[in-house]
């Protein structure tokens, strides 16, 4: 299809001129015009053909499809039951569905239209689009040119959530190819700590393709877990923006686990804003199937005295591949920089593949950085040491494998969530001991 | 319970072992001595079933089964332990959850029922004392970060757990302090019975002193090439392996 000229009639109709938004998204239309959808000539899309998942048949009209709210108790993952609920329908912010637990003073969520027109206009004014600066591309600007129909949260100063914000997106994909833009602005305030877990659900067996671009400002001593859960299954496509920027002495933890989908493309970005900031990003993808899960990192340090940790694991069988690029850059300011990068993978099948490139751009001079990338098999010694105390071949591969997931899994705090996931891995690697 | 006959392996083009012949009683501990690249490792790894080796020729029944038809879970399974030489450490595998899935998968083949968490419990404390080894060494990661005496120690306390009809100790005791290797000794002794068989690989003589064989091999370029009592690993400390390597030269010659 030619994305230019479908989009183009979308944006005419649906993007309204009353909106507060609507010069960011007449600008973003403007860049997306020019750009158009990224090709894999594009450095960052060399691996991820984005063209390909835009199908002729593509659903995409801006209007939520009824859900039954009984409905929605099927997407609550384990010890998440009294969480504070967001849902999205097909990319669309659904005021009606969501439930907060938590108390309005400690946690506002209202669409972005709303907080791009009140006492919250100057913190959108400021961060919306952030993640523009570090994804310079045209599926970010096409998600951008329709941000009017998403979200805006903010974690109150000094709010200690006491449950986690669950972030819904579900995509009725009954009709046809359906695809999603959710765009989420959040608003982590100073002294503040929240757990934000996002989580993605299909309607229907066609398919479907999610692009999404959430925003977050963790501000002075602040404290974000973030978790990013991927399990929608075959047919499944998203290319997903989490663009993280902290402030001084803020502290990020995010986790990503990518069970299934078929092309999935993460981007996660930690913009080190403030001195003395902390940040660890930990991801699992373990892929079967034709699964491609393609994850781009970037932590970008602005300023001196931060900290950042990263390590990511892949296990792939099948047809599967897993992708992972590693940018870190210290600029010329930000001395006694630590940032620290790990990616392992391991092939389980022939026709199996990872790509992995670390790229370290380094402008200070007194800094400690590491990385280090490792692709390779299960160990024969390992593996035979097991199978010489009598335990089978099969089963001697899932407790190493479950063995190498296991440093990202314990990364989960919420513990239910954790045993959930657990479970799921294990079932996959056929751990039946 | 072990018969060796002709047993020759070679991994990739380098022939190792070159007709091996060997057999153990229920009740025997037998000793395999050598000098360096003899084969000793190599012949333990091939009764273990190793995959790098590749067994050109022979055969070895074990409890009156085909051993090489059998994979290295089964053999495990029918009664035979490896003690390695260089235990592999892997992270995010408890010994204990290890060891608990080892024995289950054992009793399920032997068509007995599994252990429950007590019973476990109850025999895992038991064999612990036996090795003198601690708790907090069994919920860590499997031999991560272990002493070689620790690692040497689990080994053996895994031996315990599984009661084998056959254990081969592939040279326990390189690398051991005296204490270390006094524990280790001490637990093979508590463990040896009339329906339980050892074979002990061993450069040196010192860990006989401790556990008294029945029988030494020498195995000097993939052969034995002399066998006796335990006499003749006091002969081969005070001589040396030379004398071997001399008496076999003049035999070929």
């Amino acid at each position: 299809m030619d994305a230019k000229i479908f989009f183009k009639e979308i944006y005419q109709h649906q993007v309204k001129d009353a909106s507060n938004l609507k010069s960011f998204q007449q600008k973003n239309w403007d860049a997306f015009s020019e750009l158009g959808l990224p090709a894999i000539k594009h450095e960052e899309w060399k691996y991820t053909k984005v063209k390909n998942l835009f199908k002729d048949g593509l659903i995409y009209d801006q209007q939520a499809s009824s859900i039954n709210k009984d409905a929605l108790s099927n997407f609550i993952l384990p010890g998440t039951e009294k969480a504070n609920h967001v849902f999205f329908v097909n990319g669309i912010y659904q005021p009606e569905l969501t439930e907060i637990s938590d108390s309005t003073d400690l946690l506002v969520i209202k669409t972005l239209e709303a907080a791009s027109g009140d006492e919250d206009s100057a913190f959108v004014d400021a961060y919306l689009g952030g993640s523009y600066g570090y994804n310079s591309d045209g599926i970010n600007a096409l998600n951008a040119s329709f941000s009017s129909v998403g979200a805006f949260i903010k974690v109150r100063k000094g709010a200690v959530l006491t449950q986690p914000i669950v972030i819904h997106h579900i995509s009725d994909a009954q009709a046809g190819l359906r695809f999603n833009q959710p765009r989420i602005l959040i608003s982590i305030e100073s002294l503040s700590q929240a757990t934000i877990i996002e989580t993605y659900n299909r309607i229907g067996t066609n398919e479907s393709l999610t692009n999404e671009v959430i925003e977050i400002c963790v501000e002075k001593e602040a404290n974000l877990r973030y978790i990013k859960i991927q399990n929608e299954g075959a047919g499944a496509n998203h290319t997903g923006t989490t663009h993280i920027r902290q402030l001084a002495k803020a502290v990020t933890h995010a986790v990503t686990i990518t069970l299934s989908g078929s092309v999935v493309r993460n981007n996660l970005n930690m913009v080190m804003d403030g001195e003395f900031g902390e940040s660890h990003m930990f991801g699992l993808y373990l892929l079967d199937g034709n699964t491609q899960a393609d994850n781009h990192t970037i932590v970008d340090n602005a300023m001196p005295n931060c900290f950042s940790n990263e390590l990511y694991k892949g296990i792939m069988d099948g047809s599967s591949s897993g992708i992972f690029n590693g940018k870190i850059f210290v600029r010329k300011d930000a001395q006694k920089t630590n940032a620290y990068q790990t990616n392992k993978n391991i092939l389980m099948s022939e026709n199996s593949s990872a790509n992995t490139k670390p790229q370290l751009e380094i402008f200070a001079d007194d800094v400690k950085c590491s990385h280090g990338c490792t692709i390779g098999k299960l160990d024969d010694d390992a593996l035979f040491y097991l199978r010489a105390r009598g335990i089978s071949e099969q089963n001697a591969k899932a407790l190493l494998l479950h063995a190498f997931a296991a440093d990202i899994l314990q990364q989960i705090e919420i513990e239910e969530l954790r045993a959930y996931i657990d479970g799921l891995i294990s079932d996959r690697l056929t751990l039946s001991i | 319970m072990l018969k060796i006959e002709n047993l020759q392996a070679r991994i990739e083009e380098k022939e190792i072992l070159k007709g091996i012949n060997l057999d153990i009683k229920p009740g025997e501990i037998h000793a395999i001595m050598g000098p360096n690249g003899s084969g000793k490792s190599t012949l333990a790894s091939v009764l273990a079933g190793r995959a790098d080796y590749e067994v050109t020729g022979g055969s070895v029944s074990f409890m009156g089964k085909d051993l090489l038809d059998l994979s290295p879970e089964d053999r495990a399974k029918e009664g035979l332990f490896l003690a390695f030489q260089y235990p592999v450490e892997i992270p995010g595998v408890s010994t204990t959850n290890f060891i608990k899935s080892a024995v289950n998968e054992k009793r399920k083949y032997l068509g007995l029922e599994p252990l429950d968490a007590v019973q476990f419990l109850k025999t895992m404390k038991e064999k612990m004392k036996l090795v003198e080894i601690d708790q907090s060494l069994l919920s860590r990661s499997l031999n991560e970060g272990f002493s070689g005496g620790e690692k040497k120690r689990n080994e053996i306390f895994q031996m315990a757990m599984l009661d084998p009809k056959l254990a081969i100790l592939d040279e326990t005791d390189s690398g051991l302090d005296i204490d270390a290797l006094r524990i280790v000794a001490n637990g093979v002794n508590q463990l040896r019975n009339k329906d339980n068989a050892f074979l002990i690989v061993t450069h040196y003589q010192r860990l006989l002193d401790y556990i008294v064989p029945d029988f030494v091999h020498v195995l000097y370029n993939g052969r034995i090439v002399k066998s006796g009592t335990k006499e003749l690993a006091f002969e081969l400390e005070e001589k040396g392996y030379d004398f071997i390597k001399a008496e076999v030269n003049e035999a070929t010659a």
